[in-house]
């Protein structure tokens, strides 16, 4: 069962396993650094279908199709789907999922979709809710950008501090087992909004609910950053990774040594100048987690890592109408061991009595 | 060929995108609004009389950014209501700048139904 | 931790990086001096093949906004941009290609709702506040009898 570590965390009983995770991409992704850890690459970014909306959801049902193929399970063996993307309704996830007649919750977390649909299934695994379930996300540059942006072919240039969304998308099925990578604990966000406007400038809008979630994860676990291989956010990109760092050092915590950042993984900023401050988008952190991070911890060349998926809470309305941008950012604590010292059992946390401590 | 001319063009015409790019770079002024306020500056500087003798310094280099559709709107406008009155004041603006504008419509309809729409690269 | 938006936005200020305007500003300058100057040469032309001054300046504006079209159509317009800037934005081009980029993108939303109504998408602000700018002109023109 989850049991509470302080206010925000989340821990498990029996850590849930990742059981099968896989990754799309398209063009501009096989030509940035992580060009190999895709199970899909399509070159044509409209993916054979006749719109950008119906090319995302097809990279949503790949991305779940991929990861049950190499689990060798059939849709029947998921018990819930947990799903969402950028676009309005979600429409990428309700087509792309249509045919899989998979019981499905719908979420929508903006960038963040892909550590809120982890988290959820990693609790509705513990709790036996489920035996199974997948975690599923995706972005498209061209239906986010005909969305929330400009036409395509609109000759507007893109400021320094932009982020480019990426084409792709990651699922990753979480169940009972005894191989790694493992989901240790959770860390819910709460909406952070320090008054940024700009809506080309997302990482910085995002960084103060990245910095709000690690710095809660830390205060709430007893644990330090060194404990750490990794801290991975999701798509800060270049200026928000740098607020990131700033933020969380005025509260003392330094993760200079082990953070990274989805959107500066998955692009070469020198190499591909067009991408201006990095990566972004859904399947920016879903892609690198599910086609980069997953393997690695299951191949145990990396022990600990935590996933802090950042997303924008805007709306074209609501960006248009002057208001600010809220962000968001959720925690999963992934291991390559189910069991260790350093993270708090349910014995140890309920002797921290987190809800009396101040935030 | 006239190649004190065209240095006048390049001068007078890059300077008005200069300035755009400017406006673009360091303000928080998005394309749009900087389009916008190009377009009703022509009409207010044509209006004063000030973006006329830039025409006929510049030709091209005045006329083809967007404030020469200003000032043409302006000009429209103005010479309308000498010869219509009244009406001249709704119809002048329109009818003067009419060629560009149903181009635009024209070609973009066309070539919308001609083309795809293609991912950056 | 507490914060306020100004002191928020002073560290954003340090990490974003800033605009490298003695590159972009240099090349708007280069490439909307370079489209003023074939109006310029269409202009000779129309002119030296008999047309009217005035009927030629408005031919050019047909001409140009003919290319823009198509060049956006072909999808090329927006990669010319990337190193223009506000040099591709600014002159006559620049509407059309704002007027032809949502016509294009919006075809798969249907012929009326999504190519016809977001034509204007962007452009239509410049046509609105442009019209209303000279019939306020036009106004104090025919009041004050400056005609």
């Amino acid at each position: 069962m989850p049991y509470r570590i302080g206010k925000y965390t989340l821990g498990f009983d029996q850590p849930p396993a990742v059981l099968s995770y896989a990754a799309v991409g398209s063009k501009k992704e096989s030509e940035g650094p992580l060009k190999d850890a895709f199970d899909f690459i399509e070159q044509d970014s409209y993916f054979g279908e006749k719109s950008w909306e119906r090319a995302e959801s097809r990279i949503q049902r790949e991305s779940v199709n991929r990861a049950l193929e190499k689990g060798n399970f059939d849709p029947t063996d998921i018990d819930y789907i947990f799903a969402g993307d950028l676009l309005n309704q979600c429409i990428s996830s309700v087509y792309g999922l249509r045919e899989l007649g998979i019981p499905l919750f719908g979420l929508y977390g903006a960038c963040s979709t892909m550590a809120e649909s982890l988290s959820i299934a990693s609790v509705f695994i513990d709790s036996q809710a489920a035996k199974r379930c997948a975690a599923v996300t995706s972005s498209h540059f061209c239906s986010a950008e005909r969305q929330f942006r400009f036409p395509l072919e609109y000759a507007g240039q893109r400021t320094p501090t932009s982020q480019w969304t990426v084409t792709g998308g990651g699922a990753a099925i979480v169940g009972i087992g005894n191989k790694p990578p493992f989901v240790r604990g959770i860390t819910t966000g709460t909406i952070e909004d320090y008054g940024i406007k700009d809506a080309n400038n997302m990482g910085a809008a995002m960084a103060p609910a990245a910095s709000a979630t690690i710095s809660r994860f830390f205060k709430d676990t007893h644990m330090n950053p060194a404990q750490f291989d990794l801290i991975l956010t999701g798509d800060l990109g270049y200026v928000g990774s740098g607020i990131l760092l700033e933020l969380l050092e005025r509260e003392g915590l330094d993760i200079h040594r082990q953070h990274n950042d989805c959107g500066l993984l998955i692009f070469d900023r020198e190499k591909q100048p067009d991408v201006q401050a990095g990566g972004s988008g859904c399947g920016c952190s879903g892609s690198v987690l599910c086609g980069h991070i997953l393997p690695k911890l299951q191949r145990g060349d990396l022990k600990d890592v935590l996933f802090i998926a950042t997303g924008a809470l805007l709306s074209t309305t609501s960006v248009q109408q002057g208001e600010t941008i809220p962000g968001i950012a959720h925690l999963v604590y992934l291991s390559s061991q189910a069991q260790d010292e350093a993270f708090p059992t349910r014995e140890r946390a309920s002797q921290f009595d987190g809800r009396k401590e101040k935030r | 060929m006239d190649w004190m001319m065209y240095l006048k063009v390049f001068l007078v015409g890059g300077a008005l995108c200069a300035i755009g790019q400017a406006l673009i770079d360091y303000t928080k002024l998005t394309p749009a609004r900087i389009l916008v306020s190009y377009v009703v500056t022509g009409v207010i500087l044509g209006g004063l009389g000030i973006y006329q003798p830039l025409v006929d310094f510049a030709g091209a280099g005045a006329t083809v950014p967007l404030t020469g559709f200003g000032w043409l709107l302006s000009k429209g406008v103005k010479e309308a209501i000498a010869e219509k009155g009244l009406l001249g004041i709704l119809s002048g603006g329109l009818t003067a700048t009419s060629a560009g504008i149903a181009a635009a419509v024209i070609f973009g309809l066309i070539f919308a139904l001609i083309f795809k729409p293609k991912d950056k690269s | 931790m507490s914060m306020t938006p100004q002191e928020y936005e002073a560290i954003n200020q340090r990490y974003s990086p800033a605009s490298k305007g003695w590159k972009t500003i240099p090349m708007a300058w280069l490439f909307g001096g370079i489209i003023c100057c074939i109006g310029q040469a269409l202009s000779d032309c129309y002119q030296a093949l008999g047309l009217e001054k005035d009927i030629a300046s408005a031919s050019v504006s047909v001409t140009l906004v003919f290319l823009a079209a198509l060049l956006t159509g072909l999808g090329v317009y927006d990669n010319i941009a990337k190193y223009g800037g506000a040099g591709c934005l600014v002159p006559i081009t620049g509407f059309s290609n704002a007027v032809a980029s949502p016509a294009l993108d919006f075809k798969s939303e249907g012929l009326v709702l999504g190519l016809g109504a977001k034509m204007f998408v962007i452009a239509g602000p410049v046509i609105v506040y442009g019209t209303a700018a000279s019939v306020i002109y036009g106004l104090i023109i025919y009041i004050f009898h400056w005609y």
